[in-house]
């Protein structure tokens, strides 16, 4: 059984959407979102962060290599 | 600025958030997961640009919005590989009867045009001010939310127009998004 509290509503008099619909709407797309941020972070990001991190002039990276001053 | 410990900690932390942003615009896991990799490469070889206290997810989204849309550009004829692609990167499938309804989402949600679809996504599913997602497409803060608008209008068309019985009467429904369209 549902709860559909705007069933009384007259969306035509607002000239906008059907609240319960776009209710559902910014449901949906939140949760199709929440799913993969909830993943957190694939080992490869984790990986790839932690490698240009070492300052290691990486292949990879274009102008990181610019950087390396001789410290190591 | 330089990559601090924090700084690095914080691009870290926005990887969730650009991953989703990612697929929710392309549909394409495999794909995100590239354009992310090439938005962290980007914005470190960039971070000199970065100026500290700013927002960094702004920042980050920024640089991928473009990604994709360069991307977006060169692919545009190819096949899109639109079906079921997307859910073969979540880790936990939806219920069955909920997967189908995510599955048709999914599908509306990738009919609107890309303007409409990346305002939508940037407004109503990461969070961002109408003033921050406006900054990061590069456009006025009244086209972002006539975008928003105009992207509700069209999901629900796609979606509840034909089984709109549970939220009233047929016509009306019709005719306010018909109205809109």
């Amino acid at each position: 059984m549902k709860d559909v509290k705007s069933k009384n509503a007259t969306p035509g008099k607002q000239g906008g959407l059907n609240a319960e619909i776009q209710s559902r709407i910014g449901h949906q797309l939140r949760a199709m979102y929440d799913d993969v941020v909830r993943q957190g972070v694939p080992e490869r990001f984790a990986e790839l962060i932690r490698k240009l991190d070492a300052s290691e002039p990486n292949p990879q990276l274009g102008t990181a290599g610019d950087k390396n001053d001789g410290r190591d | 600025m330089p990559l601090t410990d924090s700084l690095r900690d914080d691009i870290l932390a926005s990887v969730p958030s650009l991953r989703a942003f990612a697929i929710s615009l392309s549909g394409n896991g495999d794909r995100a997961d590239d354009l992310v990799q090439e938005t962290l490469l980007r914005a470190l070889a960039n971070i000199d640009s970065f100026q500290p206290g700013s927002n960094l997810p702004a920042w980050l989204f920024t640089i991928l919005r473009n990604l994709f849309r360069s991307d977006y550009r060169k692919r545009r004829r190819e096949v899109e590989d639109a079906d079921g692609s997307y859910a073969k990167t979540l880790k936990t499938q939806p219920a069955q009867s909920a997967h189908l309804e995510f599955e048709e989402f999914r599908a509306a949600l990738d009919k609107l045009p890309q303007d409409q679809r990346e305002a939508l996504i940037l407004v109503g599913a990461s969070g961002f001010s109408y003033e921050d997602a406006a900054a990061i497409c590069g456009c006025a803060v009244g086209t972002i939310k006539s975008r928003v608008n105009r992207a509700r209008s069209k999901l629900s068309a796609l979606l509840y127009v034909d089984g709109a019985e549970d939220f009233g009467p047929d016509e009306t429904v019709r005719a306010v998004i018909g109205g809109n369209g």
